[in-house]
């Protein structure tokens, strides 16, 4: 692979704290490697304003590698960048090419308030799996992890939906800013296991009940989730979350979901 | 002080048994009087903070990323150890516990590690309860892969994403708790001192990281799970805001720093490709399960690693240890990558990085799989496929990853590998309860340095964690709370809370008042640049010596040069960082202290003046069977105290995996 | 969980517009079969005796007040969730995916809609108003020969053209929506999504397609 420097134009959205209103403010950064991360381009940016005596931009991230959510930028139009089943800081500059000019946004919902710059307020998500997000067996209650033999393809597919990192990319990326494949993906896992039978349709409803009270708006079946999810939960979680609800509105219970 | 690590008499087997039916209790309306903070949220602490909220206590617990679930166990990939013998493979609690001491290089005690290999199996347990969907065979049990430093499978795995799976169960037990009101979360806050009233910890001061205001929490217990400090070297596989600043801070308060210079260079991980490089990523260790490292026989070899035939390549694992080949433990990996790549037969274009391929095993498991198709006659190409589609199942996120960082598509050409920083094994001492020389404060997880000794095994960091959270604080906590009943929650009006707020208040507006020239991002390089070339892979007198003196004088430079933008009372993430570099820099400090005092090589230490005529490890029983236990006495003091290392079961030997 | 809160839920509300949708899906088929006997070259009579069984049969008509609720239910519940998912997002992007993340018409349901909804007038003016009208309040009232009103209506080419947007916004709509439907009922499972779709596709070309050829055949015959 050809390795080689870029200059590039940055258009970051700068915001002072969430009651604020922000703007755009433009920036140039020069040599930059086709062998950073995207981060990386930050960081020299970030270096360079320090050095200017300016305010460095503040960005969410911790990992690096993919896998713990906290990255969030959207960018050029696209929640985590332009790579398909990609987090922000997995992108790579050699996407990139000499003379572009990148614009860099926060994940835009009410529901997700901006904190500072590029930093959002993703505490809802947890508030969601508070509500239900769990199978409730207090630590020692456990039986012999393998007197309950799981079918699996269906531990596979449970598997996939719990491979979703929370980052909220989905939100981000929904024209409605509805947040139904996160809830449906931990839906998915724990109504797949045969663990999570005995709590599974109180645990849709009452899921589903917080995701609205957050205040995310709803599921139109658009799929631009599915698109940009950087780990392929797929729409099918959807349905099933649909499925879960219908099947619990038309139990008998007449219990959950407050 | 004489550290007393307070191992339960009696024969190895019965000592947890007879620990956890003799310890104090406290009665269920006592528990809802007390109050316990968990600073940190990884797999120690929130496995903590859910269990000891579902007991009934009153937790708080505490974490510097938006929200728990971000914790760095969440990166973990290959998996965690258990003595199931689900694969009848003579796997036992005592074999598993034989191989952490051993690969541990006996620099670890005997009764914390035989305890952690009688919770492993409760461990599984309690996270298929949980969720935790676990790789299974197709008769619906779960599976098992082998690691490095074991010649059994007992690693239990979710594809390349293991920890993510058990930190999201603890996780989701920790936020039912939250919505249940038996714990207090506050994410985005971080610990910066530890409170201390007659000689216990009972709180914390934390800086809301949002505002930078400074709180005040009472706790008649504060649990320290704040992971390892493998950023001191900068570059490493820990997240990007991985730190020693609340373990720092409790050393500084009192608790003993144990075994500071024992650093785990994991031998799989992407190399280095320039200055800007912020980070570095694992490749699982268990690719070395189907991966074969190599080098080219032919020095400064550039040709590419598909047109350099099978008899021109070493693959050096395989001839220096034959017995346990591309499975040996990480520090022996690793100290033999460095040495290919130092005697000039490294690949790539820094020639720093060796290669991991997989085309052998593509080819294996693709006639296995032509086989079980009833295909046995297939052409090559096909069975490449097929092989190819094997080798996605098992590890198709991080063949995922490497191409996405490197741009090279790992099914075609060879992996490049070199060491990196990864795990520390050392940390703050701890009892036999976990709890430090500080009475009430407890460390957990990576954050302590109890159960690894000086190299850590594959898969045994995930089983730490979740053992000290899930299954020995529990008890521990309440032997010692049990006293503490009559307590009352003392109110953070108290000198002692402002006491320790000011102080850190002062601190962090002298930081912020020196208003220099250099960015902290700069220091935090210089330091690790120092700690990488002097305190890493190799160590030897004359560089610890050298390293000491240029960290005294960089912290000097620090303290009056470091430029931080931005105000105190704000989200300001230089600010969080600067405090956290000042930190790294005492501790490394202390790393090149405790590295030096240690004049033997054992497990990850590895010092040059010990060394076999081959080149191997040299361990010295005679004088270095303690763990060194260090005081903070005073700027750039530190006191020496040893904890002997007793060992009635095992008999130390050479470790052998040739 | 009681009935009430049962469509109140954000999936509540989805699941009233996707089985409203099935419904007004099941009617399309009805009235462009009927409709499609325009095409048999008997001078509109077998339509004609269809469309007087339609217009006369008294389960029919019951079924016509069910299909106006369910009508109405589908445009409330459907601009409803519009107007509530357009203020989730007060600042908006500067930079948008365009078709790279998802399809134009499934952004633009609500559009659609309402151009459908426009046609919708329109076209109940043409066709229906007349003969209910005059079968609910004139006492000399006789069935007006619907294939004659087509001819007349359909030989101004404007509206000729604006019944074929009409189908063209219908085939759109119901490009996602036919899909939508059946994913909001949980039926797209991985097995059946492909088929899902296909069905879809093909139905939301052909009944608008057919629908479409119905006002330019009359046109081009030219009877008037």
């Amino acid at each position: 692979m050809q390795h080689y420097t870029m200059n590039l134009t940055l258009k970051v959205w700068k915001q002072k704290n969430s009651k604020t209103n922000g703007a755009f403010e433009t920036y140039q950064v020069k040599n930059i490697s086709s062998e950073m991360s995207f981060l990386e381009m930050f960081d020299v940016l970030n270096e360079q304003l320090v050095a200017e005596g300016k305010e460095p931009i503040a960005f969410d991230h911790d990992c690096r590698e993919g896998i713990c959510g906290m990255c969030s930028m959207y960018i050029n139009g696209r929640a985590h960048g332009p790579w398909s089943q990609n987090t922000t800081c997995q992108l790579h500059m050699r996407e990139y090419k000499d003379g572009d000019t990148i614009v860099v946004e926060p994940w835009r919902a009410t529901s997700f308030p901006v904190i500072k710059d590029l930093v959002v307020d993703r505490s809802a998500f947890d508030r969601i799996i508070g509500a239900g997000g769990y199978i409730s067996v207090n630590t020692g209650n456990a039986v012999d992890a393998n007197s309950l033999p799981i079918d699996k393809q269906k531990a596979d597919e449970a598997f996939q939906a719990a491979t979703c990192i929370g980052c909220g990319a989905c939100v981000a990326a929904c024209p409605n800013t509805s947040a139904m494949l996160f809830v449906s993906a931990k839906v998915s896992h724990l109504a797949l296991l045969p663990q999570g039978e005995p709590e599974r349709k109180t645990r849709a409803l009452n899921m589903i009940h917080q995701m609205d009270t957050e205040g995310f708006g709803s599921c139109t079946n658009i799929g631009a989730c599915e698109a940009e999810c950087p780990k392929g939960i797929s729409l099918e979680n959807i349905a099933r979350l649909n499925r879960e609800y219908l099947g619990a509105m038309f139990s008998g219970s007449a219990t959950g979901g407050a | 002080m004489a550290l007393n690590s307070k191992i339960p008499a009696g024969p190895l087997d019965a000592k947890w048994k007879t620990y956890k039916s003799t310890c104090k209790l406290v009665n269920p309306a006592n528990k809802r009087q007390l109050e316990i903070i968990v600073v940190g949220t990884g797999l120690a602490g929130a496995s903590a903070a859910a269990s000891l909220g579902e007991m009934g206590y009153k937790v708080k617990a505490f974490c510097f990323q938006d929200s728990p679930r971000r914790a760095h166990s969440i990166a973990a990939q290959g998996g965690i150890n258990a003595a199931k013998n689900y694969q009848n493979d003579g796997d036992s609690t005592y074999r598993l516990f034989y191989d952490t001491i051993k690969g541990g290089d006996y620099r670890a005690r005997e009764g914390n590690v035989h305890r952690l290999a009688e919770v492993s199996a409760n461990i599984i347990d309690q996270c298929v309860a949980q969720g935790v969907p676990f790789a299974r065979e197709y008769g619906g049990l779960l599976s098992n892969r082998s690691f490095g430093g074991t010649q059994v499978q007992r690693t239990f795995y979710a594809a390349g994403q293991t920890g993510q799976q058990l930190l999201i169960g603890a996780y989701q037990g920790l936020e039912r708790q939250i919505s249940l009101g038996n714990v207090e979360m506050f994410s985005r806050h971080e610990m910066l001192e530890v409170v201390k009233i007659d000689g216990k910890a009972r709180g914390i001061i934390a800086r809301n990281l949002v505002t930078g205001e400074l709180e005040r929490h009472f706790g008649h217990a504060v649990l320290l799970c704040t992971g390892g400090y493998g950023n001191v070297f900068y570059l490493s596989t820990n997240a990007m805001g991985s730190n020693v600043t609340a373990a720092w801070k409790a050393h500084k308060a009192g608790a003993y720093f144990g075994n500071p210079c024992f650093t785990q260079i994991h031998p799989t991980c992407i190399p280095v490709s320039g200055d800007h490089q912020s980070k570095l990523t694992l490749m699982s260790e268990s690719l070395r399960n189907d991966g074969r490292i190599w080098v080219p026989k032919q020095k400064g070899d550039n040709r590419k690693p598909t047109e350099i035939k099978e008899e021109e390549r070493d693959y050096y694992l395989e001839r220096r240890y034959p017995a346990f080949g591309n499975l040996v433990p990480r520090d022996v990996a690793s100290r033999a990558a460095k040495e290919r790549c130092d005697a000039g037969y490294g690949v790539g274009s820094s020639k720093m990085a060796v290669y991991l391929d997989f085309g052998a095993a593509i080819e294996r498991y693709g006639k296995i799989e032509a086989n079980k198709q009833g295909k046995p006659n297939l052409d090559k190409a096909s069975i490449i496929a097929l092989g190819k589609d094997v080798v996605k199942e098992k590890y198709g996120n991080l063949f995922d990853m490497y191409e996405k960082i490197t741009g090279e598509n790992p099914y075609e050409v060879p992996m490049r590998i070199y060491p990196a920083v990864h795990y520390t094994m050392g940390g703050l001492w701890v009892d036999y309860e976990l709890m430090t020389t500080v009475p009430n404060l407890y460390a957990l997880g990576e954050a302590n340095f109890s159960d690894h000794g000086a190299n850590r095994l594959g898969a045994s960091a995930l089983m730490q964690g979740l053992a000290d959270g899930y299954f020995v604080i529990p008890y521990t906590l309440g032997n010692n709370l049990a006293d503490d009943i009559r307590t009352k929650a003392i109110p953070t009006d108290h000198p002692a809370f402002v006491a320790a707020e000011k102080e850190v208040s002062d601190r962090i507006n002298r930081m912020m008042n020196i208003k220099g020239k250099e960015s902290v991002e700069s220091f935090h390089k210089r330091l690790g640049k120092i700690m990488w070339d002097k305190c890493g892979m190799g160590r030897n007198a004359k560089g610890l010596k050298e390293a000491i003196e240029e960290i005294r004088a960089l912290r000097k430079e620090f303290w009056s040069n470091v430029r931080i933008p931005g105000d105190i009372k704000e989200y300001n993430p230089e600010l969080d960082k600067a405090g956290r570099v000042a930190d790294f820099i005492e501790l490394g400090e202390l790393m090149c202290i405790d590295a030096l005092d240690r004049n033997e090589s054992c497990g990850g230490h590895f010092r040059e003046e010990s060394q076999t005529e081959e080149g191997e490890a040299l361990r010295d029983d005679e004088n270095f069977m303690y763990v060194a236990a260090w005081e903070f006495k005073g700027e750039s003091k530190f006191e020496l105290h040893k904890e002997e290392l007793v060992y009635d079961v095992v008999h130390p030997s050479a470790r052998s995996y040739k | 969980m009681n009935w009430k809160n049962t469509f109140s839920t954000s999936i509540g509300k989805k699941i009233l517009v996707g089985a409203t949708g099935l419904f007004l899906i099941t009617f399309l088929i009805v009235h462009c079969y009927v409709n499609a006997m325009i095409f048999w070259q008997d001078g509109g009579k077998r339509f004609t005796e269809a469309a007087a069984f339609m217009g006369g049969n008294v389960a029919v008509r019951i079924m016509e007040i069910g299909l106006f609720a369910a009508l109405l239910v589908h445009i409330v519940q459907g601009l409803t969730l519009w107007s509530q998912n357009n203020k989730r997002r007060p600042v908006k992007y500067a930079v948008t995916p365009g078709n790279k993340t998802s399809k134009w018409y499934s952004r633009s349901m609500g559009l659609l809609g309402t151009l459908i909804l426009l046609f919708l007038v329109m076209h109940l003016y043409h066709f229906w108003a007349p003969n209910r009208y005059g079968q609910a309040f004139d006492a000399a009232w006789k069935e007006t020969d619907l294939y004659d009103k087509m001819a007349i209506v359909f030989s101004n080419p404007i509206v000729v053209v604006v019944y074929v947007l009409g189908c063209v916004s219908l085939g759109w709509h119901l490009m996602h929506g036919f899909f939508s439907a059946f994913q909001t009922f949980g039926l797209a499972t991985n097995k059946y999504k492909g088929m899902v779709k296909s069905i879809g596709v093909a139905f939301s070309v052909l009944i608008p397609l057919i629908f479409a050829l119905m006002p330019i055949y009359f046109y081009m015959i030219g009877h008037h």
